[in-house]
């Protein structure tokens, strides 16, 4: 295949997958009882141009599965069938199997045939089994009253406006349409039409009478006459062997030719009906999607360059700044003067191309709908979703990596957090239980908070586990959110835990790992019948570290700050000896393990006495290890580097940076530090 | 050049003639395809690597990326030599399966670029199993000097797989 083909693809493919977001959020605010005539138009849209994407690129099991599907909601948009909760259900599966197509088709692997047969069978059936529209889509806010599908017969005057032709519009169109629909029969006039000579062709003379007998509803046809209203000037009238008892649903047309009114005129917009119980999702949603209707696509390739050949402008900077400083000619003030405005340009330049590759959270949050949607009705459970700072952005990388935890918490929550309507009522509770999703800014991190109004944690049964398993002493007393995070112990995650604590412990600890590596951090507030909340704290970007840059021997290593606890100056004699662990010494209460940092990494060291170095105590999953260097030499903020670009993964290191000297410095790993410390003392 | 004579190059060398950078190890002459070369840049202290093989001096910052330094000596059992003045790192960029690579290699001095046909490449006579000769393309008859070409491709690919067998073996 041709590399431009490619391209066409992957922007085919890009686009289809976005659409088909668009498409379920849609789906999701659909109400089976109040449905959105603008929400089914976006999701038969998407359908639709999927299916014309596919069938340029010969993506044929697309195209034929798309085509059943917008079939099927084109009986719906046309208000011949009506919104179903089944139905809306089975356009979510359908989105699912589509997604899954277009993945397989992307990756040139071979679809799953059963699946996609299954749904496309189900939608077949649908359609076959066509329940005649309780309540068809527009029709529900005019005529209250359920529509009998008995025959009526109508007159309509389509008189179009003498300009309709101007733009291609073609009225044998709206006669073709409006024939399908019943038998009809059609009266030209052409009183109006001027000699020959003075004839315009691109101006319509003609006027027509049509007569409908159709046992579909006025707005039906009011539908497919929407079509020319811009252009045209419609009159139509309600005649002959109407039955008495069919609600009085007259077709209301405009008089003059408006300026595109995009909206049906006969039926007032939806907009005000109750939004469906995901609650807050289409609002924000709604209008992020006429926000990006302002970006444009860029690889992230180019930003990663950008973002690196900034880096070095940083650094060039600070070295510069280095060699002024140790000149003292009279002029070096005014070249530090310019150089400190360069620093500020520099700085803000770096922050805006950071800014260029942060996404909202809602990337994140946007599968969260479907997902509560989904396990709620399996669960029988009633939760309403309320998400708050969609908008609060976070680097690419950081929203990448979030997903799967978050998806976790989430799950949780509903799993085993928000308890059934019956037991809530028992409890006093409202019988819909609300689980929330937040997001903020706060200083240079980013908070997020998953959390729930159900049953909280069991604290006592943790706490009875977490003696019987050795994690705490018998007669340790813990205060309540000790005894909460206790579930991030990697101990907790067995099955057997896992049942006894309602899966609360399941691979809360892998999330735990997960933040961390993330350089966040996670914590848990529970308060029993009230609910639980995890709150996590993540670094706005993961391109820079704040980190204390240490001495070893003639080696500088960047340590990230968040993972320090302590530095400590040792006292002679503080460090014990522990057979089989090594150099141990007492810190709040617990004894810690030093790890030498020249000897982890096997460098000639400046100092071997504790006492003359400094140790610093450093955390990660819990655990907390003395790291012992040469010297601390201060903080500072570095530009993080792949080794894996050029080499690959180094046990105990996670990057690279360049300091101002031009010099390489490694960023040490500290989960990886901290478990090789974990090994040596089980070897 | 003698059209008559039969081609009895390796595939992917059939390219009659290329020029390649010569460079010095010891008493031995090495190159290196001179369109693998990226620079050639004087010997700057390197940042060392935990848990890496000898011939691994470390990183070096080639404007902003981090590039791994190897110590050819080294690589090739040779006796270490001090670095000196005249001590190079040849910077090469070698397209391999997983992107672009960059990568230095520390050697005594450069010599010059010659012109070497493809078809003059002579085998690299086996000597036991020493590893190193795996990473010989060929030996050439360039004046009175036998020039050693480089097998770049399996010098990565053996830094590369030697990388994860020690990720691996670490891991389990």
């Amino acid at each position: 295949m041709t590399l431009e083909m490619d391209q066409f693809h992957a922007g085919f493919f890009e686009e289809a997958f976005e659409s088909l977001d668009a498409m379920e959020n849609a789906l999701l605010q659909l109400d089976p009882g109040t449905p959105n005539a603008d929400a089914i138009n976006l999701i038969f849209r998407v359908a639709h141009s999927i299916k014309g994407g596919s069938g340029m690129f010969s993506f044929t099991e697309v195209a034929s599965f798309t085509h059943t599907l917008e079939t099927l909601l084109d009986e719906l948009r046309a208000g011949r069938m009506a919104v179903t909760r089944p139905i809306i259900d089975l356009l979510l599966k359908s989105t699912d199997v589509l997604r899954g197509m277009l993945q397989a088709t992307q990756r040139k692997t071979p679809v799953d045939q059963q699946t996609v047969a299954d749904i496309q069978f189900d939608l077949e059936m649908m359609l076959v089994k066509r329940a005649p529209a309780a309540g068809p889509v527009v029709a529900a806010e005019v005529a209250p009253a359920p529509l009998h599908p008995k025959e009526a017969t109508w007159t309509i005057d389509f008189c179009p406006n003498a300009r309709l032709l101007a733009p291609g519009a073609d009225p044998s169109r709206v006669f073709a349409e409006l024939a399908e629909m019943g038998t009809m029969a059609l009266v030209a006039h052409a009183d109006k039409l001027p000699a020959f000579a003075d004839l315009d062709p691109e101006v319509c003379y003609l006027t027509w009478t049509i007569t409908l007998t159709t046992d579909l509803p006025a707005e039906a046809i009011q539908n497919v006459l929407d079509w020319a209203e811009a252009e045209c000037q419609l009159r139509s009238e309600e005649s002959v062997q109407r039955r008495p008892e069919v609600a009085p649903a007259t077709i209301v047309t405009k008089d003059q030719p408006t300026d595109a009114a995009p909206a049906a005129p006969g039926a007032p917009q939806p907009s005000a009906t109750p939004q469906a119980p995901v609650g807050e999702v289409g609002g924000p949603a709604a209008k992020a999607s006429s926000a990006e209707s302002n970006s444009i696509r860029v690889a992230t390739e180019k930003l990663d360059e950008l973002m690196n050949t900034v880096g070095e402008i940083v650094i060039a900077q600070s070295m510069l700044m280095q060699l002024v400083d140790g000149t003292k000619p009279p002029r070096v003030d005014r070249i530090r003067a310019g150089l400190i405005q360069l620093e500020r340009n520099v700085r803000e330049l770096q922050e805006s191309v950071m800014r260029v590759r942060m996404l909202p959270i809602r990337f994140a949050f946007s599968r969260f709908p479907r997902l509560v949607h989904d396990l709620s009705a399996r669960l029988n459970k009633q939760i309403e979703l309320k998400m708050t700072g969609e908008q609060t952005e976070l680097d690419k990388k950081v929203l990448e990596k979030i997903g799967d935890p978050l998806v976790h918490l989430v799950r949780n929550s509903i799993d085993h957090g928000i308890e059934l309507p019956e037991t809530r009522m028992a409890a006093g509770k409202a019988a819909v239980g609300t689980l929330f999703l937040n997001a903020y800014q706060r200083g240079g991190s980013i908070v997020i908070e998953v959390g729930d109004d159900g049953a909280g944690l069991n604290l006592e049964r943790i706490l009875s586990k977490a003696r019987a398993k050795g994690l705490v002493g018998q007669n340790d007393t813990l205060s309540d959110e000790a005894i909460a995070n206790l579930i991030f112990h990697p101990g907790f995650s067995t099955a057997e835990v896992t049942t006894e604590l309602s899966g609360r412990g399941v691979g809360m600890d892998v999330v735990r790992r997960n933040i961390e590596e993330l350089g966040g951090s996670i914590e848990l507030r529970t308060e029993t019948g009230k609910g639980s909340s995890v709150v996590i704290s993540l670094p706005l970007t993961l391109a820079i570290v704040d980190g204390l840059s240490v001495a070893v021997g003639g080696e500088v290593y960047i340590v990230p700050l968040v993972a320090i606890i302590a530095s400590l100056q040792f006292k002679r004699g503080r460090a014990r000896r522990l057979a089989g662990v090594g150099e141990v010494f007492l810190f709040r209460d617990d004894y810690i393990p030093i790890i030498r940092l020249h000897e982890a990494f096997n460098v000639e060291p400046r100092c071997r006495d504790l006492e003359l170095g400094s140790v610093m105590v450093v955390e990660c999953d819990g655990r907390k290890v003395g790291l012992f260097v040469d010297e601390l030499l201060g903080q500072q903020q570095v530009v993080v580097k792949s080794m894996e670009t050029n080499y690959h993964r180094i046990e105990g290191v996670s990057g690279a940076t360049i300091l101002g000297d031009g010099s390489v410095a490694l960023i040490l790993d500290i989960p990886s530090l901290v478990r090789y410390a974990a090994e040596r003392v089980a070897a | 050049m003698n059209l008559n004579r039969p081609i009895m190059a390796t595939k992917d060398s059939a390219d009659a003639s290329h020029q390649v950078l010569t460079f010095c190890l010891g008493s031995e002459t090495y190159a290196v395809d001179i369109l693998l070369v990226q620079e050639i840049r004087g010997w700057t202290p390197v940042t060392r690597l935990p848990q890496s093989p000898t011939h691994m001096l470390g990183m070096l910052n080639l404007r902003g990326s981090i590039v791994p330094v190897i110590d050819l000596r080294v690589r090739f059992g040779l006796e270490q030599a001090p670095f000196t003045p005249v001590t190079v790192i040849v910077v090469l960029s070698v397209q391999t399966p997983s992107g672009r690579r960059e990568f230095g290699l520390v050697v005594d001095s450069v010599s010059d670029v010659v012109d070497i046909d493809a078809a003059e490449l002579k085998e690299t006579p086996s000597l036991g199993s020493k590893p190193s000769v795996e990473l010989i393309k060929g030996l050439a008859a360039v004046a009175d000097r036998m020039l050693i070409l480089l097998n770049v491709d399996e010098l990565i690919r053996c830094d590369l797989a030697q990388a994860e067998v020690s990720a691996t073996t670490r891991a389990a």
